[in-house]
Protein backbone atom coordinates (compact mmCIF):
# COMPACT_ATOMS: atom_id res chain seq x y z
CA UNK A 1 0.00 0.00 0.00
CA UNK A 2 2.79 2.34 0.83
CA UNK A 3 4.63 1.32 -1.90
CA UNK A 4 1.61 2.09 -4.28
CA UNK A 5 0.89 5.66 -2.73
CA UNK A 6 4.69 6.13 -3.35
CA UNK A 7 4.77 5.58 -6.78
CA UNK A 8 1.64 7.67 -7.14
CA UNK A 9 3.11 10.32 -5.76
CA UNK A 10 6.23 9.68 -7.95
CA UNK A 11 3.58 9.90 -10.93
CA UNK A 12 2.43 13.20 -10.20
CA UNK A 13 5.89 15.21 -9.34
CA UNK A 14 6.80 14.11 -12.92
CA UNK A 15 3.51 15.04 -14.81
CA UNK A 16 3.68 18.04 -12.55
CA UNK A 17 7.36 17.92 -13.48
CA UNK A 18 6.91 17.32 -17.28
CA UNK A 19 4.30 20.33 -17.39
CA UNK A 20 6.46 23.00 -16.32
CA UNK A 21 9.00 22.21 -18.60
CA UNK A 22 7.16 22.57 -21.32
CA UNK A 23 5.56 25.64 -20.03
CA UNK A 24 9.58 27.31 -19.29
CA UNK A 25 10.01 25.92 -23.33
CA UNK A 26 7.13 27.49 -24.16
CA UNK A 27 8.09 30.85 -22.32
CA UNK A 28 11.15 30.55 -24.01
CA UNK A 29 10.22 29.99 -27.63
CA UNK A 30 6.99 31.96 -27.83
CA UNK A 31 8.29 34.87 -27.86
CA UNK A 32 10.84 34.64 -29.67
CA UNK A 33 8.70 33.71 -33.05
CA UNK A 34 6.40 36.40 -31.63
CA UNK A 35 9.40 38.78 -31.91
CA UNK A 36 10.83 37.42 -35.37
CA UNK A 37 6.95 38.16 -36.66
CA UNK A 38 7.57 41.84 -35.61
CA UNK A 39 10.87 42.11 -37.42
CA UNK A 40 9.70 40.39 -40.73
CA UNK A 41 5.94 41.86 -41.00
CA UNK A 42 7.10 45.21 -39.80
CA UNK A 43 9.69 45.08 -42.45
CA UNK A 44 7.07 44.19 -45.16
CA UNK A 45 4.90 47.11 -44.15
CA UNK A 46 7.51 49.41 -43.96
CA UNK A 47 8.93 48.37 -48.10
CA UNK A 48 12.00 46.92 -46.53
CA UNK A 49 13.12 43.29 -46.07
CA UNK A 50 14.03 43.00 -42.65
CA UNK A 51 16.79 40.38 -41.30
CA UNK A 52 17.77 38.52 -44.13
CA UNK A 53 21.70 36.94 -43.12
CA UNK A 54 21.40 35.25 -39.83
CA UNK A 55 20.84 31.53 -40.29
CA UNK A 56 20.47 31.85 -44.46
CA UNK A 57 17.23 31.51 -44.84
CA UNK A 58 15.30 34.90 -44.55
CA UNK A 59 16.75 35.51 -41.36
CA UNK A 60 15.14 33.41 -38.94
CA UNK A 61 18.00 33.13 -36.56
CA UNK A 62 18.58 36.66 -36.21
CA UNK A 63 17.18 36.51 -32.59
CA UNK A 64 19.49 34.08 -31.30
CA UNK A 65 22.46 36.38 -33.08
CA UNK A 66 20.84 39.19 -30.59
CA UNK A 67 20.70 36.88 -27.86
CA UNK A 68 24.25 35.97 -28.32
CA UNK A 69 25.77 39.53 -28.68
CA UNK A 70 23.83 40.55 -25.53
CA UNK A 71 25.46 38.00 -23.54
CA UNK A 72 28.80 39.26 -24.90
CA UNK A 73 27.90 42.78 -23.50
CA UNK A 74 29.19 43.99 -20.42
CA UNK A 75 27.32 44.92 -17.47
CA UNK A 76 26.82 48.58 -16.74
CA UNK A 77 26.13 49.86 -13.56
CA UNK A 78 25.64 53.60 -13.10
CA UNK A 79 27.39 55.59 -10.38
CA UNK A 80 24.34 56.74 -8.85
CA UNK A 81 22.59 53.42 -9.15
CA UNK A 82 20.66 51.45 -6.43
CA UNK A 83 22.71 48.70 -6.68
CA UNK A 84 20.10 45.94 -5.18
CA UNK A 85 16.77 47.54 -6.94
CA UNK A 86 19.14 47.89 -10.66
CA UNK A 87 19.94 44.53 -10.39
CA UNK A 88 16.43 43.16 -8.94
CA UNK A 89 14.18 44.70 -11.51
CA UNK A 90 14.74 42.78 -14.62
CA UNK A 91 13.64 39.44 -12.76
CA UNK A 92 10.84 41.68 -11.49
CA UNK A 93 9.91 42.52 -14.89
CA UNK A 94 10.20 38.89 -16.79
CA UNK A 95 9.35 36.43 -13.91
CA UNK A 96 5.22 36.97 -13.67
CA UNK A 97 4.61 36.32 -17.62
CA UNK A 98 6.38 32.86 -16.32
CA UNK A 99 4.43 32.32 -13.60
CA UNK A 100 0.87 33.40 -15.80
CA UNK A 101 1.72 31.18 -18.37
CA UNK A 102 1.33 28.23 -16.11
CA UNK A 103 -1.86 28.19 -15.66
CA UNK A 104 -3.54 29.63 -19.32
CA UNK A 105 -4.84 26.74 -20.83
CA UNK A 106 -3.49 25.44 -24.19
CA UNK A 107 -6.32 22.77 -24.46
CA UNK A 108 -9.08 21.02 -22.55
CA UNK A 109 -6.26 19.48 -20.00
CA UNK A 110 -3.43 21.04 -21.63
CA UNK A 111 -2.33 23.10 -19.35
CA UNK A 112 -0.11 23.91 -16.22
CA UNK A 113 -2.48 24.15 -13.11
CA UNK A 114 -6.01 25.01 -12.97
CA UNK A 115 -6.47 27.27 -10.17
CA UNK A 116 -9.94 28.10 -8.80
CA UNK A 117 -9.40 32.12 -9.14
CA UNK A 118 -6.78 31.82 -12.10
CA UNK A 119 -8.24 35.23 -13.39
CA UNK A 120 -7.37 36.85 -10.23
CA UNK A 121 -3.79 35.16 -10.22
CA UNK A 122 -3.46 36.77 -13.85
CA UNK A 123 -4.45 40.18 -13.50
CA UNK A 124 -2.52 40.09 -10.31
CA UNK A 125 0.81 38.73 -11.62
CA UNK A 126 0.37 41.50 -14.62
CA UNK A 127 0.67 44.13 -12.06
CA UNK A 128 3.45 43.13 -10.52
CA UNK A 129 5.85 43.16 -13.71
CA UNK A 130 4.88 46.69 -14.35
CA UNK A 131 6.71 47.53 -10.84
CA UNK A 132 9.80 46.05 -12.40
CA UNK A 133 9.46 48.89 -14.97
CA UNK A 134 8.75 50.79 -12.23
CA UNK A 135 12.11 49.89 -10.10
CA UNK A 136 13.82 49.97 -12.86
CA UNK A 137 13.60 54.03 -14.07
CA UNK A 138 14.12 54.74 -9.84
CA UNK A 139 17.00 52.62 -9.18
CA UNK A 140 18.75 53.96 -12.60
CA UNK A 141 19.80 57.58 -10.98
CA UNK A 142 19.09 59.29 -14.30
CA UNK A 143 16.34 61.43 -15.08
CA UNK A 144 15.03 59.94 -18.23
CA UNK A 145 15.13 56.83 -16.38
CA UNK A 146 13.51 58.37 -13.80
CA UNK A 147 10.67 60.02 -16.20
CA UNK A 148 10.16 56.95 -17.98
CA UNK A 149 9.24 55.01 -14.64
CA UNK A 150 6.81 57.68 -13.54
CA UNK A 151 5.27 57.36 -16.78
CA UNK A 152 4.95 53.72 -16.49
CA UNK A 153 3.41 54.29 -12.82
CA UNK A 154 0.71 56.64 -14.18
CA UNK A 155 -0.24 54.69 -17.25
CA UNK A 156 -0.40 51.55 -15.16
CA UNK A 157 -2.88 53.14 -12.14
CA UNK A 158 -4.96 54.49 -14.98
CA UNK A 159 -5.45 51.42 -17.49
CA UNK A 160 -5.52 48.93 -14.58
CA UNK A 161 -8.94 49.46 -13.81
CA UNK A 162 -10.76 48.97 -16.90
CA UNK A 163 -9.12 45.23 -17.72
CA UNK A 164 -9.98 44.16 -13.81
CA UNK A 165 -13.19 45.61 -14.43
CA UNK A 166 -13.83 43.53 -18.29
CA UNK A 167 -12.27 40.51 -17.13
CA UNK A 168 -14.83 40.79 -14.40
CA UNK A 169 -17.65 41.00 -16.84
CA UNK A 170 -16.31 37.98 -18.42
CA UNK A 171 -16.31 36.04 -15.26
CA UNK A 172 -19.81 37.07 -14.61
CA UNK A 173 -20.98 35.69 -17.96
CA UNK A 174 -19.01 32.39 -17.86
CA UNK A 175 -19.75 32.42 -13.81
CA UNK A 176 -16.02 30.75 -12.53
CA UNK A 177 -12.86 32.68 -12.13
CA UNK A 178 -11.19 29.36 -13.46
CA UNK A 179 -9.41 29.98 -17.12
CA UNK A 180 -10.49 27.03 -18.42
CA UNK A 181 -13.65 27.41 -17.11
CA UNK A 182 -14.09 30.55 -18.83
CA UNK A 183 -13.20 28.77 -22.01
CA UNK A 184 -15.89 25.78 -21.33
CA UNK A 185 -18.58 28.19 -21.17
CA UNK A 186 -17.74 30.17 -24.03
CA UNK A 187 -19.82 30.06 -26.49
CA UNK A 188 -20.18 31.96 -30.26
CA UNK A 189 -22.29 34.89 -29.50
CA UNK A 190 -20.61 36.04 -26.86
CA UNK A 191 -18.30 37.55 -29.62
CA UNK A 192 -21.34 40.23 -29.78
CA UNK A 193 -22.13 40.28 -25.74
CA UNK A 194 -18.61 40.33 -24.93
CA UNK A 195 -16.89 42.44 -28.08
CA UNK A 196 -16.62 46.02 -26.23
CA UNK A 197 -14.80 43.95 -23.28
CA UNK A 198 -12.61 42.29 -25.64
CA UNK A 199 -11.86 45.43 -27.31
CA UNK A 200 -11.26 47.58 -23.77
CA UNK A 201 -9.25 44.57 -22.40
CA UNK A 202 -6.60 44.10 -25.27
CA UNK A 203 -6.15 47.91 -25.19
CA UNK A 204 -5.99 48.49 -21.95
CA UNK A 205 -3.53 45.29 -22.04
CA UNK A 206 -1.10 47.43 -24.73
CA UNK A 207 -0.73 50.07 -22.36
CA UNK A 208 0.44 48.17 -19.41
CA UNK A 209 2.74 46.60 -21.75
CA UNK A 210 4.00 49.77 -23.01
CA UNK A 211 3.73 49.40 -26.48
CA UNK A 212 2.91 51.69 -29.42
CA UNK A 213 0.93 53.78 -29.73
CA UNK A 214 0.91 53.15 -25.49
CA UNK A 215 4.84 53.19 -25.56
CA UNK A 216 5.14 56.98 -24.15
CA UNK A 217 7.24 55.62 -20.76
CA UNK A 218 9.90 53.87 -23.15
CA UNK A 219 9.63 56.50 -25.69
CA UNK A 220 12.99 56.28 -27.23
CA UNK A 221 12.98 59.67 -29.71
CA UNK A 222 12.22 61.66 -26.38
CA UNK A 223 13.33 59.54 -22.99
CA UNK A 224 15.65 56.84 -24.57
CA UNK A 225 13.81 53.76 -23.89
CA UNK A 226 12.38 55.73 -20.57
CA UNK A 227 13.05 52.92 -17.13
CA UNK A 228 15.50 50.63 -19.63
CA UNK A 229 17.97 53.99 -20.22
CA UNK A 230 21.20 52.30 -17.98
CA UNK A 231 20.42 48.87 -18.60
CA UNK A 232 23.38 46.61 -21.04
CA UNK A 233 23.70 43.27 -22.10
CA UNK A 234 21.88 40.37 -20.56
CA UNK A 235 19.80 42.90 -18.33
CA UNK A 236 18.44 44.86 -21.18
CA UNK A 237 17.40 41.91 -23.07
CA UNK A 238 15.64 40.38 -20.22
CA UNK A 239 13.60 43.82 -20.11
CA UNK A 240 13.15 43.03 -24.33
CA UNK A 241 11.91 39.20 -23.57
CA UNK A 242 10.09 40.69 -20.78
CA UNK A 243 8.18 42.94 -23.48
CA UNK A 244 7.73 40.22 -25.84
CA UNK A 245 6.30 37.25 -23.20
CA UNK A 246 3.94 40.19 -22.49
CA UNK A 247 2.69 40.34 -26.04
CA UNK A 248 2.43 36.41 -25.64
CA UNK A 249 0.83 36.93 -22.49
CA UNK A 250 -1.57 39.54 -23.34
CA UNK A 251 -2.73 37.57 -26.80
CA UNK A 252 -3.28 34.37 -25.00
CA UNK A 253 -5.45 35.70 -22.17
CA UNK A 254 -7.59 37.59 -24.95
CA UNK A 255 -7.94 34.91 -26.67
CA UNK A 256 -9.08 33.00 -24.26
CA UNK A 257 -11.14 35.02 -22.48
CA UNK A 258 -13.31 36.55 -25.27
CA UNK A 259 -12.12 34.51 -28.31
CA UNK A 260 -13.17 30.93 -26.82
CA UNK A 261 -8.66 29.40 -26.59
CA UNK A 262 -9.44 26.46 -27.91
CA UNK A 263 -12.59 26.41 -29.22
CA UNK A 264 -12.89 25.48 -32.77
CA UNK A 265 -13.70 22.54 -35.11
CA UNK A 266 -12.47 19.48 -33.97
CA UNK A 267 -11.25 21.22 -30.82
CA UNK A 268 -10.69 17.74 -29.16
CA UNK A 269 -7.76 17.05 -30.77
CA UNK A 270 -6.49 20.11 -32.77
CA UNK A 271 -7.53 22.72 -29.20
CA UNK A 272 -4.13 23.77 -28.89
CA UNK A 273 -3.70 24.49 -32.57
CA UNK A 274 -6.88 27.08 -32.62
CA UNK A 275 -5.05 28.82 -29.11
CA UNK A 276 -2.16 29.33 -30.87
CA UNK A 277 -3.41 30.57 -34.09
CA UNK A 278 -5.60 32.84 -32.64
CA UNK A 279 -2.85 33.82 -30.04
CA UNK A 280 -0.48 34.63 -32.81
CA UNK A 281 -3.12 36.62 -35.06
CA UNK A 282 -3.76 38.82 -32.19
CA UNK A 283 -0.19 38.66 -31.88
CA UNK A 284 -0.10 39.90 -35.23
CA UNK A 285 -2.24 42.61 -35.20
CA UNK A 286 -0.46 43.99 -31.81
CA UNK A 287 2.58 44.06 -34.18
CA UNK A 288 0.71 46.06 -36.78
CA UNK A 289 -0.59 48.34 -34.15
CA UNK A 290 2.52 49.79 -33.87
CA UNK A 291 3.47 50.18 -37.55
CA UNK A 292 0.63 52.05 -37.91
CA UNK A 293 -0.39 54.42 -35.06
CA UNK A 294 1.99 57.25 -33.67
CA UNK A 295 2.55 57.45 -29.86
CA UNK A 296 0.04 59.14 -27.74
CA UNK A 297 0.76 62.46 -25.69
CA UNK A 298 0.06 61.75 -21.59
CA UNK A 299 -2.94 63.46 -21.67
CA UNK A 300 -4.25 61.61 -24.08
CA UNK A 301 -3.14 58.18 -22.54
CA UNK A 302 -5.08 59.13 -19.63
CA UNK A 303 -8.12 60.98 -21.44
CA UNK A 304 -8.06 57.44 -23.49
CA UNK A 305 -8.08 55.64 -20.55
CA UNK A 306 -11.01 57.49 -18.17
CA UNK A 307 -13.13 59.06 -20.64
CA UNK A 308 -13.26 56.47 -23.34
CA UNK A 309 -11.85 52.69 -20.98
CA UNK A 310 -13.71 53.32 -17.84
CA UNK A 311 -17.13 54.29 -19.14
CA UNK A 312 -16.98 51.44 -21.72
CA UNK A 313 -15.86 48.63 -19.23
CA UNK A 314 -18.46 50.14 -16.99
CA UNK A 315 -21.26 49.84 -19.75
CA UNK A 316 -19.56 46.38 -20.94
CA UNK A 317 -20.10 45.15 -16.96
CA UNK A 318 -23.42 46.70 -16.80
CA UNK A 319 -25.02 44.78 -19.58
CA UNK A 320 -24.33 41.34 -18.02
CA UNK A 321 -27.65 40.90 -16.05
CA UNK A 322 -28.87 37.91 -14.22
CA UNK A 323 -32.04 35.63 -15.24
CA UNK A 324 -34.57 34.52 -13.00
CA UNK A 325 -32.73 30.90 -14.07
CA UNK A 326 -29.58 31.51 -12.30
CA UNK A 327 -27.28 32.52 -15.13
CA UNK A 328 -26.10 35.39 -16.22
CA UNK A 329 -28.06 36.75 -19.59
CA UNK A 330 -27.47 39.20 -22.17
CA UNK A 331 -28.40 42.60 -21.89
CA UNK A 332 -28.91 43.35 -25.96
CA UNK A 333 -31.71 40.66 -26.77
CA UNK A 334 -33.12 41.16 -22.93
CA UNK A 335 -34.61 38.30 -20.80
CA UNK A 336 -37.91 38.16 -23.40
CA UNK A 337 -35.84 37.30 -26.51
CA UNK A 338 -33.15 35.30 -24.76
CA UNK A 339 -33.50 31.88 -24.53
CA UNK A 340 -30.33 30.45 -25.59
CA UNK A 341 -27.96 31.64 -22.85
CA UNK B 1 4.03 20.76 14.77
CA UNK B 2 3.40 20.24 10.65
CA UNK B 3 5.07 21.71 7.53
CA UNK B 4 2.22 24.07 7.42
CA UNK B 5 2.70 25.76 10.46
CA UNK B 6 6.18 26.43 9.89
CA UNK B 7 5.70 27.66 6.36
CA UNK B 8 3.10 30.12 7.70
CA UNK B 9 5.22 30.99 11.03
CA UNK B 10 7.85 31.44 8.79
CA UNK B 11 6.07 33.95 6.08
CA UNK B 12 4.17 35.19 9.24
CA UNK B 13 7.79 36.58 10.55
CA UNK B 14 9.70 37.38 7.12
CA UNK B 15 6.32 39.87 6.92
CA UNK B 16 6.97 41.05 10.41
CA UNK B 17 10.62 41.93 9.40
CA UNK B 18 9.70 43.33 6.28
CA UNK B 19 7.13 46.35 8.21
CA UNK B 20 9.87 46.45 10.67
CA UNK B 21 12.57 47.59 7.69
CA UNK B 22 9.94 50.05 5.92
CA UNK B 23 9.85 52.09 8.94
CA UNK B 24 13.76 51.62 10.06
CA UNK B 25 14.83 52.10 6.30
CA UNK B 26 16.25 56.02 4.95
CA UNK B 27 15.00 55.45 1.97
CA UNK B 28 11.81 56.39 1.15
CA UNK B 29 11.65 54.08 -2.58
CA UNK B 30 13.34 51.42 -0.03
CA UNK B 31 10.50 51.69 2.06
CA UNK B 32 8.09 50.86 -0.65
CA UNK B 33 9.90 47.99 -1.73
CA UNK B 34 9.80 46.32 1.57
CA UNK B 35 6.06 46.87 1.90
CA UNK B 36 5.90 44.96 -0.95
CA UNK B 37 7.44 41.93 0.57
CA UNK B 38 5.69 42.90 3.29
CA UNK B 39 2.08 42.48 1.48
CA UNK B 40 3.73 39.52 -0.53
CA UNK B 41 4.25 37.63 2.40
CA UNK B 42 1.08 38.17 3.99
CA UNK B 43 -0.33 37.02 0.50
CA UNK B 44 1.69 33.68 0.79
CA UNK B 45 -0.17 32.95 4.62
CA UNK B 46 -3.29 33.29 3.20
CA UNK B 47 -2.51 30.95 0.56
CA UNK B 48 -1.09 28.34 2.87
CA UNK B 49 -4.78 29.09 4.72
CA UNK B 50 -6.33 28.01 1.30
CA UNK B 51 -7.72 31.80 0.95
CA UNK B 52 -6.72 31.64 -2.56
CA UNK B 53 -8.98 34.37 -3.62
CA UNK B 54 -8.05 36.78 -0.84
CA UNK B 55 -4.43 36.05 -1.86
CA UNK B 56 -4.81 36.58 -5.12
CA UNK B 57 -6.64 40.29 -4.39
CA UNK B 58 -4.13 41.08 -1.97
CA UNK B 59 -1.48 40.86 -4.54
CA UNK B 60 -3.32 42.74 -7.03
CA UNK B 61 -4.91 45.19 -5.03
CA UNK B 62 -1.51 46.64 -2.42
CA UNK B 63 1.14 45.45 -4.77
CA UNK B 64 -0.38 45.98 -8.11
CA UNK B 65 -1.93 49.19 -7.51
CA UNK B 66 -1.48 50.67 -4.06
CA UNK B 67 2.38 50.12 -3.95
CA UNK B 68 2.83 51.68 -7.38
CA UNK B 69 1.00 55.08 -6.37
CA UNK B 70 2.78 55.15 -3.27
CA UNK B 71 6.25 55.08 -5.54
CA UNK B 72 4.56 57.46 -8.45
CA UNK B 73 4.00 59.85 -5.35
CA UNK B 74 8.04 59.80 -3.85
CA UNK B 75 9.46 59.67 -7.34
CA UNK B 76 6.84 62.79 -8.25
CA UNK B 77 8.20 64.80 -4.89
CA UNK B 78 11.49 63.66 -4.13
CA UNK B 79 15.13 63.50 -5.99
CA UNK B 80 16.49 60.27 -7.89
CA UNK B 81 18.07 57.49 -5.41
CA UNK B 82 20.05 57.99 -1.64
CA UNK B 83 18.97 58.24 1.23
CA UNK B 84 16.40 61.00 2.87
CA UNK B 85 17.57 62.95 5.66
CA UNK B 86 14.26 64.17 6.86
CA UNK B 87 12.83 60.40 7.35
CA UNK B 88 13.75 60.35 10.87
CA UNK B 89 11.10 62.31 13.43
CA UNK B 90 11.99 63.11 16.90
CA UNK B 91 8.44 62.23 18.05
CA UNK B 92 10.02 58.91 17.38
CA UNK B 93 8.89 57.36 21.36
CA UNK B 94 5.10 58.93 21.23
CA UNK B 95 5.14 57.47 17.68
CA UNK B 96 6.25 53.76 18.65
CA UNK B 97 4.06 53.81 21.71
CA UNK B 98 1.22 54.54 19.46
CA UNK B 99 2.02 51.85 17.26
CA UNK B 100 2.61 49.55 19.87
CA UNK B 101 -0.76 50.41 21.07
CA UNK B 102 -2.37 50.01 18.03
CA UNK B 103 -0.98 46.60 17.40
CA UNK B 104 -2.10 45.63 20.75
CA UNK B 105 -5.50 46.68 19.96
CA UNK B 106 -5.92 45.06 16.68
CA UNK B 107 -3.96 41.82 17.32
CA UNK B 108 -6.30 41.33 20.30
CA UNK B 109 -9.81 42.06 18.49
CA UNK B 110 -8.35 39.52 16.15
CA UNK B 111 -7.39 36.67 18.61
CA UNK B 112 -9.43 37.21 21.45
CA UNK B 113 -12.94 36.45 19.06
CA UNK B 114 -11.05 33.51 16.90
CA UNK B 115 -9.12 32.34 20.04
CA UNK B 116 -10.83 28.64 19.52
CA UNK B 117 -12.33 28.72 16.42
CA UNK B 118 -10.47 26.08 14.21
CA UNK B 119 -11.08 25.09 10.54
CA UNK B 120 -10.67 21.79 9.37
CA UNK B 121 -7.46 22.67 5.87
CA UNK B 122 -7.33 19.92 4.57
CA UNK B 123 -10.76 18.88 3.16
CA UNK B 124 -11.70 22.95 3.05
CA UNK B 125 -12.95 25.05 0.17
CA UNK B 126 -13.96 27.87 2.26
CA UNK B 127 -11.71 29.93 0.73
CA UNK B 128 -12.95 29.35 -2.85
CA UNK B 129 -14.33 31.74 -4.81
CA UNK B 130 -17.52 30.49 -4.63
CA UNK B 131 -17.73 30.38 -0.91
CA UNK B 132 -16.45 33.74 -0.20
CA UNK B 133 -18.72 35.64 -3.00
CA UNK B 134 -21.79 34.13 -1.04
CA UNK B 135 -20.24 34.66 2.29
CA UNK B 136 -19.66 38.42 1.32
CA UNK B 137 -22.93 39.37 -0.98
CA UNK B 138 -25.25 37.26 1.26
CA UNK B 139 -24.86 37.48 4.82
CA UNK B 140 -21.92 40.39 5.34
CA UNK B 141 -23.38 42.94 2.49
CA UNK B 142 -23.83 45.38 4.86
CA UNK B 143 -20.27 46.26 5.65
CA UNK B 144 -19.51 45.72 2.31
CA UNK B 145 -21.44 48.55 1.52
CA UNK B 146 -20.45 50.60 3.94
CA UNK B 147 -16.94 50.12 3.59
CA UNK B 148 -17.58 51.65 -0.30
CA UNK B 149 -19.05 54.68 1.67
CA UNK B 150 -15.71 55.30 3.56
CA UNK B 151 -13.90 55.28 0.15
CA UNK B 152 -16.49 57.30 -1.14
CA UNK B 153 -15.60 59.94 1.79
CA UNK B 154 -11.84 59.53 1.59
CA UNK B 155 -11.99 60.32 -2.33
CA UNK B 156 -14.65 63.39 -1.97
CA UNK B 157 -11.94 64.56 0.39
CA UNK B 158 -8.87 64.51 -1.35
CA UNK B 159 -10.59 66.59 -4.00
CA UNK B 160 -11.69 69.05 -1.31
CA UNK B 161 -8.38 69.52 0.13
CA UNK B 162 -6.69 69.86 -3.22
CA UNK B 163 -9.54 72.63 -4.16
CA UNK B 164 -9.05 74.25 -1.23
CA UNK B 165 -5.16 74.65 -1.07
CA UNK B 166 -5.21 75.94 -5.03
CA UNK B 167 -7.75 78.01 -4.29
CA UNK B 168 -5.92 80.08 -1.81
CA UNK B 169 -2.52 80.58 -4.29
CA UNK B 170 -2.78 80.75 -7.41
CA UNK B 171 0.73 77.90 -7.60
CA UNK B 172 0.05 74.70 -7.69
CA UNK B 173 0.55 72.34 -4.48
CA UNK B 174 3.41 70.18 -5.51
CA UNK B 175 5.63 73.31 -5.81
CA UNK B 176 5.19 74.42 -1.96
CA UNK B 177 5.51 70.72 -0.73
CA UNK B 178 9.21 68.96 0.30
CA UNK B 179 11.46 70.08 2.22
CA UNK B 180 13.59 72.75 0.26
CA UNK B 181 15.09 70.04 -1.93
CA UNK B 182 12.16 69.95 -4.14
CA UNK B 183 10.88 67.46 -6.68
CA UNK B 184 13.96 66.54 -8.78
CA UNK B 185 12.35 67.16 -11.91
CA UNK B 186 10.58 70.37 -13.11
CA UNK B 187 10.98 72.28 -10.28
CA UNK B 188 13.95 74.57 -11.54
CA UNK B 189 11.26 75.51 -14.48
CA UNK B 190 8.19 77.23 -12.76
Amino acid sequence: MGRLHLRYDMMAVLTIGIRLAAVLTGFLVLPLLVGQLEHKAMAHMQARLGPMEAGRFHGWAQLVADGVKFVQKEHVLPDRADRAMFSLAPALALLPYLVILVVIPLGPSLLGVDLDAGLLFVLAAMGVSVLGAVMAGWASGNKYAQLGGMRSAAQLMAYELPLVLVAGSVAMAAGTLSLPGIVAAWSLWWLGWQGIGAVVFFTAGLAELHRPPFDMPVADSEIIMGPYTEYTGLRFAFFLLAEYAGIVVLCALTATLFLGGWRGPYEQQLGWLWMLLKTFALSFVVIWMRATYPRLRADQLQQLAWKVLVPLALIQTGRDRRGEGGGVRCGYLGPAWCTGC
Amino acid sequence: MTGLDVAVLGFGLLMLAAAVAVVTTKQLVHAALWLVVSFAALAACYLLLTAEIVAWVQVLIYVGAIVVLLLFGIMLTRSPTGPSSDVDTRNRWPARTVALAVGALLASTAIGPFWSTYLPLSASSAGSAKVLGTALFRFWVLPFELLSLLLLAALVAAVVLTRAKTGRSDRPVLARSSSGRGPAIGAGRR
